[in-house]
Parts: C-alpha cells; sequence; structure tokens
C-alpha cells in the first residue's frame, strides 16, 4: 500500500496532450517516487476558472465544482482532494468555503446535483499539491528520496498569484512566501531569495485578451530573474509556467530582448532530483529548453 | 435595453447599493469600503482601469449606476487577488469586481467589444460545452473572434508558438474534432442548467 492516498483534480490543463502535459508527467514521476498514490476523481469536470466569471454566474461555478465534491466524496471516501493547477484549487476551495459558509447556498447547489442524481454532503477537504508536499511530507520528508543533488543550479522561485493569494500556504506571508525557496535549497540548488519578482502577476487569463498589458508583466517578471543571476525560473502554477515561458519570443520579436529563459514546475525539478530521467520530468515538453536540469538529469 | 435592466431601474429606483447588495457576488461588502485606495495601489494593471475599485465602490454609493456598469474597469482584472488580501477591511475585492462585470455583463451594459469580456464569455462557453476546456478550439475561436481575414492574420503571427506547442506535446490538433470531456455531459448540462435557473430566478434576469 502506498504511503499517501489522494482524490486526483488534474484540470483541463493536465491532460495528455494539453498545455500543462509537462506538469502532469513531472507530477506523476514525482509521486511515484515519493510513494503517493493519486487516483483521479471519476469523470471530473473544470473548475470553471476565475475568467468564467463573466458569463457564469456565482451558483453555476460552484455547482460544477461541488459536482466533482460529489464524485470524489462517493468514489473516494475519506481522500483529501488534491489540485496541481493554481486556478483549479482556488476554484474548488473557493466553493468548497462558501457552501461550508452557506446552508442557502448549499441547499441551492444540491438542488442543481440533483439534476444528475448526484448529491454533496460537505465533507471533502481541497488541497493544493505544494501543501501536501510542505504539510504531509515537510522538508526533511522530500529530501528522503534524493538520489542526485541540484548543485550549482541558480533557481528563481516564482510563486505567481493563486497558489499564494487569497488562501496560501500556511504559515507563509503573501508579500514574501519562501516555500518554493526552501523547495529549491531542499533539493541542493541555489535558491535566488532576493528575487523581487516572486508574486507578480503574468497576466493571467488577459494573456490571450491583452496581449500588451500581460507581456509588460511578464518582461518583468523574466527580466527580474536575469537580473538577479537565475538559470532557470521554477512555479508551482500551469498558467504562470505558460504564459512566462511561450510569451518570451513574442517579447523578443516586440521588444528587442534577448529572453531565453527556462521555466519549469517544481515537480520537475524533484523527479530529476530523485533521480527521474529527462523523460520522466518531462523535459521534453519545455519551449525553452532547460539544458542545465537535463544535464543533471542525463548524470 | 433588456427588460431586466428596466426591471432592476423600476425597482430599486435611486438606490444602487441596494440594488449591488441584492444582486452581485458579495455585493452587501461593498458599504465596509472606507476609500483608502490600497486596492488601487495594488492592482497590476492600475495604470489601464478607467476606475480603480476603490473609485468604483464610491461611485456605488454615490448611485451613478449607468457609469459603473457601464465600465471596463472590471475586466481589467486578472484574478491575482492582491487587493483582496491587501485590503484592511476585508472586503472580497476580486470577488465584487467579478460580480459586477458578471451583472453588467447580463444586462447588457458592460462595453461592446471590450476583449476580456469577450475571451471570457468564449472561455466559459468552450469549459461547458464539454464539462473540459478544449484549449485548441479556445484559441482558434478567440484569434479569428474578428472574422477569417484577422483570425489568419492572428494565428499566422502565433505561427511559431503553436508550432513549438505541438513539439513539445502540449497542443493537440485533434482536438479540432472533439477533445477532453466527461462522459456524463447530459448530466454536466443538467447541473449547470438548473443551477442558472435558480440564480436567474433570484436575481430577476429574464431569458
Amino acid at each position: 500500500m502506498a504511503k499517501k492516498e489522494y482524490a486526483f483534480y488534474p484540470g483541463c490543463s493536465s491532460q495528455l496532450k494539453a498545455s500543462a502535459s509537462n506538469y502532469l508527467v513531472s507530477t506523476n514521476s514525482m509521486c511515484t517516487a515519493l510513494d503517493i498514490k493519486l487516483t483521479e476523481i471519476p469523470d471530473w469536470n473544470c473548475c470553471g476558472a476565475s475568467i468564467g466569471y463573466c458569463e457564469g454566474g456565482e451558483l453555476p461555478r460552484i455547482a460544477i465544482n461541488a459536482r466533482n465534491f460529489a464524485q470524489a466524496e462517493t468514489h473516494l471516501p475519506g481522500q483529501d482532494i488534491v489540485a496541481t493547477c493554481a486556478a483549479c484549487w482556488l476554484g474548488a476551495r473557493e466553493s468548497k468555503e462558501r457552501l461550508d459558509a452557506s446552508a442557502v447556498l448549499m441547499k441551492e447547489t444540491n438542488e442543481a446535483l440533483a439534476a444528475a442524481g448526484l448529491h454533496y454532503k460537505g465533507e471533502v477537504e481541497v488541497r493544493h499539491m505544494v501543501e501536501v508536499l510542505i504539510e504531509d511530507f515537510g522538508y526533511d520528508g522530500l529530501k528522503a528520496p534524493m538520489k542526485k543533488s541540484l548543485e550549482g543550479l541558480k533557481i528563481a522561485g516564482y510563486v505567481g498569484c493563486q497558489t499564494n493569494r487569497p488562501f496560501g500556504i500556511d504559515g507563509e506571508s503573501f508579500e514574501n512566501p519562501m516555500y518554493l525557496d526552501k523547495m529549491v535549497e531542499t533539493l541542493g540548488g541555489e535558491a535566488l531569495s532576493k528575487y523581487e519578482q516572486k508574486v507578480t502577476c503574468c497576466g493571467g487569463a488577459l494573456a490571450f485578451s491583452e496581449p500588451e498589458k500581460s507581456q509588460k508583466q511578464i518582461r518583468d517578471i523574466v527580466e527580474s530573474a536575469y537580473d538577479h543571476g537565475a538559470e532557470m525560473i521554477v512555479t508551482p502554477c500551469p498558467l504562470c509556467q505558460a504564459n512566462v515561458e511561450v510569451y518570451q519570443s513574442e517579447i523578443n520579436k516586440k521588444q528587442g530582448t534577448k529572453f531565453n529563459m527556462p521555466v519549469v514546475y517544481y515537480s520537475q525539478l524533484m523527479t530529476v532530483a530523485y533521480g527521474g530521467s529527462a523523460k520522466d520530468a518531462a523535459l521534453d515538453g519545455q519551449l525553452i529548453r532547460a539544458e542545465k536540469l537535463e544535464k543533471i538529469a542525463g548524470k | 435595453m433588456t427588460t431586466t435592466n428596466t426591471n432592476a431601474i423600476e425597482r430599486y429606483r435611486n438606490n444602487f447599493l441596494k440594488e449591488v447588495e441584492a444582486n452581485v457576488e458579495e455585493g452587501h461588502m461593498v458599504k465596509m469600503c472606507m476609500q483608502c485606495g490600497v486596492c488601487a495601489g495594488s492592482c497590476p494593471l492600475g495604470p489601464a482601469w478607467q476606475h480603480s475599485p476603490q473609485k468604483i465602490f464610491m461611485m456605488i454609493r454615490a448611485g451613478k449606476r449607468d457609469e459603473v456598469l457601464g465600465s471596463d474597469s472590471m475586466f481589467m482584472c486578472t484574478s491575482c487577488y492582491n487587493c483582496m488580501v491587501r485590503c484592511p477591511r476585508q472586503l472580497p475585492i476580486t470577488h465584487i469586481m467579478h460580480g459586477l462585470a458578471n451583472y453588467a455583463h447580463r444586462l447588457g451594459l458592460a462595453p461592446k467589444g471590450q476583449p476580456t469580456r469577450e475571451f471570457a464569455t468564449l472561455f466559459w462557453n468552450n469549459l461547458a460545452k464539454k464539462g473540459r476546456v478544449n484549449e485548441l478550439m479556445l484559441t482558434l475561436q478567440h484569434y479569428f473572434r474578428g472574422g477569417l481575414v484577422s483570425g489568419i492574420r492572428e494565428a499566422m503571427a502565433m505561427q511559431s508558438i503553436g508550432l513549438g506547442m505541438f513539439k513539445a506535446k502540449r497542443i493537440n490538433p485533434m482536438e479540432i474534432f472533439g477533445g477532453h470531456g466527461v462522459k456524463d455531459l447530459k448530466g454536466f448540462h443538467a447541473i449547470i442548467a438548473k443551477a442558472k435557473e435558480i440564480e436567474d430566478r433570484k436575481k430577476g434576469f429574464t431569458a
């Protein structure tokens, strides 16, 4: 039996051939090394994300999240729901807290769920993978399966918004959370803890609708990483990863910069430190190759 | 003007704050604002806003209904939650902004052609169709929102990124034929329809 079991909520971007498939592959490798058993919530659906606000009202958004809760409660009783995506975690946890706080909302939500023959009792816990790693395993526990050190790698920990606000990781501050830096140090890397764009917004969904405004944010995030001597950026959020990595070429084209900064997930760093190959860590899923990490993986 | 809008004007007359409290997500917290301006200074898109959250909240109390519901400000929200965690009065500012945007959009008063309003609508309709986001269709529908010619131009400008995503196995051209989705689609649609019906009834939205 696995050491820990969770009801896994991967989210739309963490599916095969979706924009964060590298997050999914590396999460699976990392969990194997930590002896974590992830079981997908049967037939899970999208959380609505923040940007769903305009067309999807409050109750429809809460109801679709409650559909996932009902599925988890019924099929994976007693297991905490664990999301890897920041938006999934936020959407689900926000829904859970509103349902916990309001009997009216709970009643209306169950009225909606009944249309599909489902019912939510109100028993789930919603957590982010980073919470699981830090709270259930601890930094020492994360060190245990290590086979390689990320020694010499200079890494800027870009926490971003939604894994940090409004819920965040217990005991961390909103303005200067330290957990990503501590994870990097645990793995033997050099955390650039003075990196000042750590909690800057990448623009989120506005990367699509208002590219100039979003790319201004991304430019600051990447530029500061260079200023601090970073060799790569690490992040826990799939939208941060995609926005900050993918649009560097656009910024180069429009603004004459020469950005080529790899942006990886913590799960990719951990997979490599745990002895996984570049393929296990899905390093072939980067648009900007993380060559220094590939080199350690190949050793 | 939509019937819902006429009804709302009729019902709340000169009390826009009351209308917001009754119909906007977390709207009951608006009156807690003490006008300190921390939200305005914390927003990453601060310079792009027509009105900061601080101004929006005062405008609501001053009964500036048309100006608030026609503002582009709510659509500048990136959902970064910076304003919300810093607010000394603990207003759920991000949620109120989303709620105001939703209300203005449903009443037909939100600015027409506002790009984030359009993208946000596209996003919800995309996920509601199959229960999971079809990223390829979302991207294509976004590029081609202004018609074929501008669509081809936008898509061509982004083709190297698209190719990179394809090589990295992070986008699937086959999604054009369907892609990921939930199995119990009928149940999923029934939940959304029922939830919408309940909410619309409470907020006085007519079809």
